[in-house]
């Protein structure tokens, strides 16, 4: 099973209940932090490196000697990454995705394709845990294929929880796309609230059974509970606003460790997941 | 000679825009026969990125040969360049009174981008 930790809003416990599922679980688990551009699921494991490697983006190099300025690279690029203003194309290799068009537009075959690094992937071990984390490099702004090569190490048969970034855009998308499940975190704030509303409506789009998590339940208002009774979401578990919980936190602790008395906590959340994929598992059949 | 303009609204009255890739118009004014054209760049105010090279090509294609606009960042800038557009930054209020510096020697040519990217 592929789980994924997903919201609309930053800092609504993602990460916390990423890395307490995977520690609440025995069996062999691939912790996946796909939030690759402030990876930190490491900071509350004990983890010991076993490898890490570089990973690169193509991007166009021109021979100017075969080009003959004809542009029909620049027509083909949407994105901007190579233009042709004037004779030459000039290249822009921060806009580029990739896609190998212009290379293959090319009538005069001036263009091949290069490697950019955009960052690493780091793998390693704490006990049953295997944690592989992407980092984005400093001054990159291209999510979405470092997530791609840290979901290349999934491995059939090995329950894996990844942990999403942020947001609702294309590095989200990315990471929750071929997931079995989604749990969306979220607090019972308007800014809760407001980007739930957008995550839930990312996940219907493409089609992933998800739940909620409601994180520090007991502050804010109501309004998260009544817009997931309304629309028929499940509320998976609903966690305190703990102050201990915090404190762990900032120590780098894991709540199940600092405080054992939250794990039932992580087997009603594991369950609930369960139960609601049993659930629509049964639903689709009927369909 | 055609230059290109960064501006709030369509006219020649109109406030100047400080952004060149996401200007909400640019005014293109003909220094021969003063006429002048306002164009649309409702597209790149909302591209999330790329928005000063995409700006830079579509002036270029519109024939500009100088630029007057705020501020230009460095990629922006590279392919104004390489288009052979002239840029000039400016904190004239209006539109007109950019042109009029402009045609009256009192604005220098800029040398390089004066502002980081998305500033």
């Amino acid at each position: 099973m592929i789980l994924a930790v997903a919201s609309g809003k930053g800092g609504t416990g993602k990460t916390t209940i990423a890395v307490n599922l995977a520690k609440y679980l025995t069996d062999p688990v691939d912790l996946m932090d796909c939030d690759v551009e402030e990876p930190n699921a490491h900071l509350f494991l004990k983890v010991v490196r076993q490898h890490s490697r570089e990973i690169t983006v193509p991007v166009p190099e021109v021979d100017e000697s075969l080009c003959d300025g004809c542009g029909q690279c620049s027509q083909f690029c949407q994105y901007h990454a190579i233009i042709t203003p004037n004779a030459k194309p000039v290249l822009f290799p921060e806009l580029c995705h990739g896609c190998g068009g212009c290379a293959l537009v090319c009538p005069t075959g001036a263009i091949r394709e290069t490697q950019r690094r955009i960052g690493v992937i780091e793998i390693s071990t704490d006990d049953h845990i295997r944690l592989i984390e992407g980092r984005l490099d400093i001054g990159i702004a291209m999510a979405p294929p470092l997530i791609r090569a840290v979901k290349a190490n999934l491995r059939e048969g090995i329950t894996t929880i990844l942990d999403a970034p942020p947001g609702t855009s294309c590095p989200v998308v990315t990471a929750v796309r071929g997931c079995d499940f989604v749990v969306l975190v979220t607090e019972p704030t308007p800014f809760g609230l407001h980007d739930l509303r957008l995550a839930v409506d990312m996940v219907s789009e493409i089609r992933i059974p998800f739940g909620v998590v409601i994180n520090r339940y007991d502050i804010g208002d109501d309004r998260v509970q009544q817009f997931c009774r309304s629309h028929r979401i499940p509320i998976l578990v609903e966690i305190p606003d703990d102050r201990r919980i915090a404190e762990a936190y900032s120590e780098g602790i894991a709540v199940i460790d600092a405080l054992p008395e939250y794990r039932p906590t992580f087997e009603r959340l594991m369950a609930s997941v369960v139960d609601v994929m049993n659930h629509e598992g049964k639903s689709d059949a009927n369909v | 000679m055609k230059i290109a303009v960064t501006s709030r609204g369509t006219s020649l009255d109109s406030e100047i825009d400080e952004r060149f890739g996401r200007a909400r118009y640019f005014i293109i004014y003909d220094t021969e026969t003063e006429a002048s054209q306002a164009v649309d760049n409702e597209q790149n105010l909302n591209s999330p990125q790329g928005a000063g090279v995409q700006a830079a090509e579509k002036i270029a294609k519109l024939g500009a040969e100088s630029l007057i606009t705020g501020h230009c960042g460095p990629k922006a800038f590279r392919a104004l360049s390489a288009a052979g557009i002239k840029v000039y930054n400016t904190d004239a209020d209006t539109v007109k009174e950019a042109i009029d510096l402009y045609l009256a020697g009192k604005l220098s040519q800029a040398n390089d981008a004066d502002v980081e990217g998305h500033w």
